[in-house]
């Protein structure tokens, strides 16, 4: 079923990109020929497969509990796009 | 010097005949001749370079040499390298500087290999073409009107112009396989797990896997030895022993049983393509291999079945570029959530933005089952195809690309045209199986023409195998771009 400008735009919300609503009909359309190409593995019969999640069948491994990262608090900081005090900077979220 | 093998460039090295630093000159003078013309490199820092041949230099002079010390090797700008400018093809990484060092990297550096430079790149490795790298497109070195394939274009274009002796990329879909087969040269996806994800910057996790990119069968092999292995920093990287990928290389082929998937030469080959092929399937059989049809039934419904499963692992992935804590951030915005909004419209350009909306929606509530669960149904499906046709063969072989490279230009207004590039590639992805593509001939202008093969989980030996066969007794790989002559 084609997506509804409606639908593009809360997707593109969910996503937390910005659209204008000139792009939204470009990327309505764009959408919707790729949902008519996803839609062609509808047709198989799937009942009973299943499902792949990954190709190799691992299970988690677990790891002795040990440091292993050291403190690099400042060389991460340092590719900060903005920073205060030791911490990251964000516009204010609570009043 | 350009055009020698990685094995004779050990020699030389070795005998010291020349230095590493020469080498690497010699190198870093063929880029600078060429890459305004091709633009395979988004990032080269001769000092840096230098620095690390002057070290393999010593490495050598003591006697500690392993076999790819001192050799130059590219890198896909996807490998995050300490001190490197490390982008992904994209504006929001464009000032991001590597903190840490990838596995893969690692792996290079303990080996005493060069970093010679990092590579262009579709932008976050979603393309076919490497046209939507926010530094601009790659030009085939075989007509720079072209484009060179993707997502690991400029690793390909930098390896068949000659201005690298070998190069790294990263395989979701097929970006080693399908730009090594529009650039004529050689390419490796190993199996899923074999070489660790670790500091290679995600797109769809359960599919991308990072390999080589050489001239020859036989280089693949001595790149494969350096960078596979176990890494306990990715969970999904495999503990195996220890495997040397030359080890079979000099076997015969008789006996060899060649699957042939009828599905992948049907509706959508292009003639020129399907004759290159065909003319490689004859010599395989010359050579003792047995050709053996298979059925792959469910292989139309790969490019479906894919187009859901990466843009929902990439929606998830690309969560983490928000502008907080590294990468660009919009310069105006009124709140937390304005933040994020701008900084992910202005800093993605439009096929990841499209790519995380498709996984967005997919994933979002109600749409799962649908979507997400049907297309990992499908996955298996189409492992399972693989699984039967290996029952009966011992290599899968076809087609690396429907068609030789195209116009740049050609395919960027229509996604889904652009998408079905990877038609043959998309399987070995979603089953996770090794395959290769090696050059096998020219067609239409002139153009490469990939041959696709396809062995079982951790076959790579009798993959590189079957590819040094064919390359001993054939000289396509051997090949260079007219005009660009070493």
């Amino acid at each position: 079923m084609p997506l509804t400008p409606e639908e593009v735009r809360r997707i593109a919300e969910l996503a937390r990109i910005g659209i204008s609503d000139a792009e939204t009909r470009t990327i309505q359309g764009e959408l919707n020929n790729i949902f008519e190409l996803i839609g062609r593995m509808q047709k198989v019969d799937t009942e009973g497969i299943a499902p792949m999640t990954h190709a190799q069948g691992l299970a988690l491994r677990l790891r002795p509990d040990k440091v292993t990262e050291s403190d690099q608090r400042e060389l991460f900081l340092s590719l900060a796009p903005q920073k205060e005090a030791g911490l990251y900077l964000v516009p204010k979220v609570i009043e | 010097m350009l055009n020698a093998s990685l094995k004779e460039l050990s020699t030389e090295l070795s005998q010291r005949k020349i230095s590493s630093v020469e080498l690497t000159k010699l190198f870093l003078a063929r880029i600078d001749a060429l890459n305004g013309k091709l633009n395979a490199f988004i990032t080269i820092d001769a000092e840096k370079t230098l620095a690390q041949a002057r070290t393999a230099d010593a490495r050598i002079a003591k006697g500690a040499a392993q076999a790819l010390t001192g050799i130059p090797v590219a890198h896909k700008d996807i490998f995050v390298a300490r001190d490197w400018l490390t982008t992904c093809g994209s504006k929001i990484l464009s000032n991001f500087i590597g903190p840490y060092d990838a596995h893969l990297i690692e792996r290079f550096n303990g080996a005493g290999a060069v970093l010679l430079g990092k590579t262009n790149m579709d932008e976050f490795a979603m393309g076919s073409s490497s046209e939507s790298s926010f530094y601009g497109p790659v030009k085939n070195p075989w007509d720079p009107d072209r484009v060179p394939g993707g997502s690991s274009g400029g690793s390909a274009a930098a390896v068949a112009a000659r201005m690298a002796p070998a190069a790294t990329g990263t395989d979701t879909g097929g970006s080693i396989r399908q730009p090594a087969a529009l650039s004529g040269v050689c390419g490796l996806k190993p199996t899923y797990g074999l070489v660790s994800r670790y500091g290679m910057i995600a797109f769809a996790s359960s599919l991308d896997q990072a390999g080589p990119f050489a001239k020859s069968a036989e280089d693949l092999a001595l790149l494969l030895n350096v960078i596979a292995g176990f890494d306990p920093r990715d969970s999904t990287s495999i503990e195996r022993e220890p495997e040397d990928y030359t080890r079979e290389l000099d076997k015969p082929l008789s006996g060899l049983r060649v699957g042939v998937p009828k599905e992948h030469f049907g509706e959508g080959l292009a003639a020129d393509v399907g004759k290159a092929v065909e003319a490689a399937l004859a010599h395989l059989e010359k050579l003792g291999a047995k050709r053996v049809p298979i059925e792959l039934p469910n292989s139309s419904l790969s490019v479906p079945a894919y187009y859901v499963i990466a843009p929902a692992e990439a929606s998830s992935n690309l969560s983490r570029f928000d502008g907080a804590r590294y990468g660009y951030r919009a310069k105006d915005y009124k709140d937390l959530a304005d933040m994020y909004r701008r900084t992910r419209a202005e800093g993605f350009g439009a096929e990841v933005r499209r790519r995380i909306l498709i996984g967005t929606y997919v994933l979002s509530h109600g749409y799962y089952d649908a979507y997400y669960l049907k297309a990992q149904k499908v996955r298996r499906l189409i492992a399972n195809d693989f699984a039967e046709a290996f029952k009966r063969c011992d290599i899968v072989v076809g087609p690396t690309s429907p068609t030789v490279a195209f116009k740049i230009g050609a395919k960027t207004s229509d996604p889904v045209q652009m998408y079905l590039n990877d038609i043959y590639t998309i399987p070995a992805n979603l089953a996770g199986l090794p395959a290769a593509s090696i050059p096998c001939g020219f067609g239409a202008g002139g153009l490469p023409v990939g041959l696709h093969l396809v062995g079982n989980y951790f076959a790579e030996a009798k993959l590189l195998n079957v590819a040094h066969q064919y390359q001993k007794s054939t000289d396509w790989h051997r090949r260079e771009p007219e005009g660009l002559k070493s």
